[in-house]
């Protein structure tokens, strides 16, 4: 038996040899080697801050407009004065969709979202309607793209706050970002963009493609945790929803983050330069791995076929559990994730998994893989066969499958 | 946190769960769902002289639910159906060497498992008299 054999092995019972196969990147990244010397030197000696007048607070003036200018770069944005650092990508979204609403009250109150918006996306709409807002959720397509009738319909000339994200980080699906803005602008005021799952993947243009707020994670560029950015249109009135010493331009107030700023700032400067050949590369292995999971028995493929970011490969199985898939992938030493009920802290399915249509059951069944720049197409054979174990395996023990 | 905070024991089960699978003719048999999580669980059960000589379950669930259903069937061998009817849901738990909190719902399930499939047992014998050989069942596999 082989997993007898594994047993004998210390912590984790996993066999000692078995090279880890890191499938998560969506969670979290490790951070990129380059921006990690960098953030280094500036824990080490860029103490100051920004806000001092002296020679070192200067220097890190200096840093932080550079981090500005290099984010600025990567979405196309007007000048390096349109992005305000935040804590996460949460922040940011809660500063974008709270600070636009309620500066801009005296235009209407209502808001609107998709339904596979991030949770943090939705709460602070939520929030929004809990104080006498108008909240709108449009609804997606079974692949998870907005439905731009529905959003004609649903916005009016009161809505002063559109969020729809640019892909989804569950189901990897792209939306029409340009064509949902000139309907947003036909009808209401701001489009707010979560970029936070496409930026480093897809290029991302905020002039050409009508965005008037953009949210992006240090993160999820292979930048250090602790750093987020929103992206303000000139001309967007905001209100801050931090308040404090007035930095970032009165947007957010606090001390800036000033090693993660800069390592976010390195990071974006690499995405924009290595984007399309990594791209172009990871689409290769996606698509693969794609082909040959699809293969097993009851295996789907969640999320658009094309329209998918080119790093994202997302599935359900009939008949079994995906708190259980990723356990048993993690003694294959293969990290994955999902949008199970028993997986989430609340036990309910993953909202965007019900948004697409799939009954409580089929969203069960669900598996995440997100690829990042360790994963290679020589893996595939493995990931693929840990795949077809599990499946068999949580097969054999439900009572779903006889 | 490694793996949600399982112990090693509830891995261990997870990995190598005991008695899988379905007893042909079984002399009760409990079928219960997760109302939190719709979760599914099933349990069959052979009965001597009121005692339980084998058990065999399937479940459709996490890794905390196939691990307790693992957990209840070698608990269950062996004893007294009066004494099955009285594990708990902290009985199997701590048996695993505990849970994580949000997942000691998952051990209720595999409990009542057992509980119904007891409760099924008697229910038969009241109703056909000791022996408890099920004759619909088996007229019903003689047609075939
Ligand atoms: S069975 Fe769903 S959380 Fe355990």
């Amino acid at each position: 038996m082989i997993w007898h054999s594994m047993l004998g092995q210390q912590c984790g019972f996993r066999d000692g040899d078995m090279e880890r196969i890191y499938l998560d990147y969506g969670s979290s990244k490790p951070i990129d080697p380059r921006v990690l010397e960098l953030v280094r030197r500036y824990l080490e000696h860029n103490y100051g801050n920004p806000s001092s007048l002296h020679s070192v607070g200067l220097e890190a003036k200096r840093a932080l407009e550079e981090a500005r200018a290099k984010i600025a770069e990567l979405i196309n944005g007007e000048n390096e004065r349109t992005i305000i650092f935040t804590g996460s990508a949460t922040e940011a979204n809660n500063l974008a969709i709270k600070g636009a609403a309620l500066r801009n009250i005296g235009k209407g109150k209502e808001v609107a979202a998709s339904t596979i918006e991030h949770i943090s996306v939705l709460n602070s709409m939520k929030e929004l309607q809990k104080n006498g807002f108008i909240l709108n959720l449009i609804p997606v397509d079974s692949t998870g793209i907005v439905g731009l009738e529905k959003l004609d319909k649903a916005l009016t000339k009161n809505t002063t706050v559109t969020s729809i994200m640019y892909a989804n980080n569950e189901i990897g699906t792209i939306e029409p970002i340009r064509e949902i803005s000139k309907i947003v602008h036909d009808k209401g005021l701001y489009l707010h963009v979560d970029a936070t799952a496409a930026a480093g993947y897809i290029p991302i243009d905020v002039q050409a493609d009508g965005i008037d707020l953009l949210t992006l994670s240090s993160n999820d560029l292979y930048g250090p945790h602790g750093a987020g950015a929103l992206y303000v249109k000139p001309g967007v009135k905001l209100q801050p929803v931090l308040l404090g010493g007035g930095q970032e331009r009165g947007f957010r107030s606090g001390t800036e983050n000033l090693f993660a700023i800069a390592g976010m700032g390195q990071a974006a400067r690499i995405a924009k330069d290595e984007m399309s050949q990594e791209a172009d590369r990871l689409k290769g292995v996606r698509d693969k791995l794609i082909k040959e999971i699809l293969t097993i028995e009851g295996s789907y493929l969640t999320g658009h076929r094309t329209h998918r970011l080119p790093n994202h490969a997302s599935f359900r199985f009939n008949h079994i559990e995906g708190e259980s898939i990723l356990l048993n992938m993690d003694m294959h030493n293969i990290q994955v994730s999902t949008g199970s009920a028993c997986s989430s802290k609340t036990l309910e399915p993953s909202h965007v998994l019900l948004a697409i249509g799939l009954k409580h059951e089929e969203a069960h069944g669900s598996m995440v893989l997100t690829l990042g720049r360790s994963n290679k197409m020589e893996e595939i054979p493995t990931i693929v066969k840990a795949v077809e174990e599990t499946v068999e395996r949580l097969r054999k023990l439900s009572p779903l499958s006889k | 946190m490694d793996q949600i905070g399982y112990s090693k024991k509830v891995m261990e089960h997870f990995m190598n769960p005991r008695n899988v699978g379905t007893i042909e003719d079984p002399d009760g048999h409990g079928k219960v769902g997760n109302p939190v999580c719709g979760d599914l669980m099933e349990m069959f059960i052979k009965i001597k002289k009121e005692v339980i000589t084998d058990i065999k379950f399937q479940t459709f669930g996490c890794g905390s639910a196939i691990a307790t259903s693992s957990m209840v069937t070698e608990l269950a061998k062996g004893m007294h159906v009066d004494e099955a009817m009285k594990l708990t849901r902290s009985d199997v738990a701590s048996e695993l060497d505990g849970l994580p909190p949000q997942k000691m719902h998952c051990s209720n399930l595999a409990a009542d498992a057992l509980h119904e499939a007891v409760k099924d047992y008697k229910s038969k014998k009241k109703t056909t008299g000791k022996g408890s050989k099920r004759p619909r069942k088996d007229s019903r596999q003689s047609k075939r």
